[in-house]
């Protein structure tokens, strides 16, 4: 990892906080854009979580991390705290690992 | 250090624990992961310290692990950020009353855990001490806990633990709370679908900035997500 990559990502994160927080004030943004800036994370983390489990490079795979996105899925659902979800997603695709 | 020895300081201390606890966990799992991506300690926790964003961090190492280029990487964790601008414009009634170098800091601490603890409270006082209590709490946290999980995978090997699986786990724990909403769950189906869909053709990180179309979703009036309701995901 570069460190232009850590501190180029430090820089964009903190000015988006700072636009916010400290250059807009009290001039709203319009309700729609809101609703989609707030939409981008369901977006992304969900491609994130396809890339990772179904991907491996440019193909297109499947394999032990499948049973551990059930797992978390489920989990998570459910409402279980951070650190179960974790340890039983990744636990289970070890043990599927270990055994298959 | 005074909202610290306000009448409702202790309340929020007591609420800032119980999402620390969660901050060191996650912390330390972005640690292991960003080290077995290839960062140094060193880099995982300047990452931690200066960009406090978890789903943005969890995302640039995940793009590069995968063999994602920089540029794909800063990309997705910038879009991923975004929403602290949105945050931001709900903080900055609580931070504006300080002083020039407290809203310095207190703009990095703009997460969406803080926001959703100061929209609890009722008065502006009250929001003010939930703000400049909770930040330093959860800011300890993320970084504690990412100092030691960059220790830690240091000296083991993550294939072994399966740890190349703790990705999409997390963000299986972190998407959920975005699913609660119609919209949402569009988003995130056009978002795993274009990340499968365009894995084959694409430059590696690329189709996750395509996924970010998702977000035109949001432009139906229809839709029912509250603007700037913040969603917890359990990371800054």
């Amino acid at each position: 990892m570069s460190w232009g990559l850590v501190l180029s990502l430090a820089a964009f994160s903190y000015a988006i906080k700072a636009l916010g927080a400290l250059v807009l004030g009290g001039r709203p943004l319009p309700a729609t854009l809101q609703r989609c800036l707030l939409l981008i994370p369901a977006a992304l983390l969900s491609a994130l979580i396809a890339k990772d489990t179904f991907t491996s490079g440019h193909h297109i795979v499947l394999d032990a991390r499948v049973l551990g996105l059930a797992v978390a899925a489920v989990l998570s659902w459910r409402k279980m705290p951070f650190a179960v979800v974790v340890f039983a997603g990744v636990g289970s695709v070890a043990l599927l690992r270990l055994v298959a | 250090m005074q909202y610290f020895r306000a009448p409702s300081a202790r309340r929020i201390v007591n609420a800032s624990l119980v999402i620390g606890v969660a901050f060191v966990v996650f912390g330390m799992s972005f640690g292991v992961l960003a080290v077995g991506a290839g960062a140094s300690v060193w880099q995982a926790c300047v990452m931690s310290l200066l960009v406090f964003t978890g789903a943005s961090q969890m995302s640039a190492v995940s793009v590069l692990a995968a063999g994602g280029t920089a540029a794909s990487a800063l990309g997705g964790a910038v879009l991923l950020g975004a929403r602290n601008a949105v945050y931001g414009l709900a903080m900055s009634p609580v931070i504006g009353e300080s002083k020039w170098y407290s809203r310095i800091i207190g703009a990095q601490w703009v997460i969406d855990e803080t926001t959703a603890l100061v929209s609890a409270e009722k008065s502006a006082m009250e929001r003010r001490v939930a703000f400049w209590v909770s930040a330093p709490i959860l800011y300890a946290a993320w970084n504690i806990g990412t100092l030691f999980g960059a220790l830690l995978g240091n000296s083991i090997n993550p294939k072994t633990f399966g740890l190349d699986a703790a990705f999409p786990v997390m963000f299986t724990a972190m998407v959920v709370p975005h699913l609660r909403t119609r919209a949402g769950r569009r988003a995130a189906f056009f978002g795993a679908l274009a990340s499968v869909a365009l894995a084959p053709f694409m430059p590696i990180g690329l189709p996750i900035l395509v996924s970010a179309l998702g977000m035109l979703f949001g432009l139906s009036p229809k839709e029912d997500i509250a603007a700037s309701e913040p969603v917890t995901d359990g990371a800054p």
